[in-house]
């Protein structure tokens, strides 16, 4: 499968995982290194001009959509905007599906999970106005804005959920997206959902199975921190708990 | 919810200890002033009540603290779940308490 470059470029070794949920292997190429070049660069110039089978996932190559996320040299990253020059090793790169998620084929995962997630910590916004009642009014500047906005720019890319060795070692456990997820909507004062999300996340799988090991916030290429976000919930939980106002919620598993 | 309780006992346990843990490095200084001598630290300890408050105490925080974290680990790590986890975990917690109160029974009975 190796592939030859011209002998004026220099070449990147590329490791690149290829199989399906039930297993897989590595084939290696040689791609030509060019300036400015993107580890979604390199994908794509093996698919196009080595091996047409490789499958992969993007859409919007800038850094908003989350599609293109890839396990780079050990490392959940997204893939568009890190650049060859800073993580190859040796003149060279392994890349891989993203960790804790299953494997569709070679480099796509499947996001079920991750997306089934969002949707068991009540991650959607729960309104009480009708289009009738008009634009609520925010303002921008107050303590719980700020803090719903500080945990909202997330794109779904699941590099928190690869770096996360909670989610390896509990596969029931929420996640640090959705538990994100669903703190910008608790500071969210429009939503009206809060007690019941917080049963939510504060079933067996949630919040408190967390060990602040912060891999989330080191990875997340948005910079969002969703430990602290995780924390926070944590904390509203037990106050909820302790008040007495927090639902029963019959969901999650009974270890 | 099971979770969110032990993270709570765990949380409540830690805040017990912690001061406990001071006045335990403290008590070690002030006990060996006269020399370390058991049967000299025996005179003091012995029929003491707040001896064996603040040790039977700290006995029971760690049984409880210890038990919960040995039991993330056993979920985690050995992906443990149900009856198996709650028996290793109550074990643990039952040979913590009974071992460290009678540690403190040693010292403080007359």
């Amino acid at each position: 499968m190796d592939q030859s470059s011209p002998s004026t470029t220099l070449s990147i070794a590329v490791r690149v995982w290829r199989g399906s949920a039930r297993g897989g292997s590595f084939d290696t190429f040689a791609v030509p290194q060019q300036p400015s070049q993107t580890i979604l660069d390199v994908v794509t110039w093996i698919q196009r001009h080595a091996d047409a089978s490789l499958s992969y996932r993007f859409a919007c190559r800038v850094g908003m959509c989350g599609s293109c996320a890839m396990m780079v040299n050990g490392i959940p990253r997204w893939t568009c905007r890190t650049h060859v020059n800073k993580v190859m090793r040796n003149n060279s790169l392994t890349i891989e599906p993203l960790r804790n998620l299953p494997v569709i084929k070679d480099l796509a995962c499947d996001m079920t999970e991750f997306f089934d997630k969002w949707k068991q910590a009540e991650g959607h916004f729960h309104g009480s106005r009708t289009r009738h009642d008009g634009v609520a009014r925010l303002s921008p500047n107050s303590p719980q804005r700020r803090v719903a906005d500080a945990a909202t720019e997330c794109i779904n890319c699941a590099i928190c959920y690869a770096s996360c060795d909670v989610v390896d070692w509990n596969r029931d456990y929420l996640g640090p997206a959705a538990l994100n997820r669903a703190w910008s909507l608790q500071n969210d004062e429009r939503d009206v959902a809060g007690a019941r999300r917080l049963a939510a996340v504060g079933g067996d799988a949630g919040c408190h199975q967390c060990h602040s090991q912060q891999g989330c916030a080191t990875y997340c290429p948005n910079e969002l921190n969703p430990t602290a976000s995780i924390a926070g919930l944590k904390r509203m939980v037990m106050k909820a708990y302790v008040k007495g106002d927090l639902p029963t919620r019959g969901d999650g598993e009974h270890a | 919810m099971l979770e969110m309780r032990l993270y709570l006992a765990q949380r409540i346990s830690a805040a017990i200890i912690a001061p406990l843990v001071l006045i335990h490095l403290g008590m070690m200084i002030y006990a060996i002033q006269g020399g370390l001598d058991a049967a000299e630290i025996l005179a003091r300890t012995r029929g003491s009540f707040w001896w064996a408050a603040n040790y039977g105490l700290f006995v029971v925080a760690v049984a409880v603290h210890a038990a919960i974290g040995l039991r993330n680990v056993l979920r985690e790590w050995f992906a443990l779940r149900g009856l198996m986890l709650a028996t290793l975990a109550w074990a643990s917690f039952a040979l913590l308490l009974i071992s460290g109160l009678r540690a403190v029974g040693a010292v403080v009975l007359l």
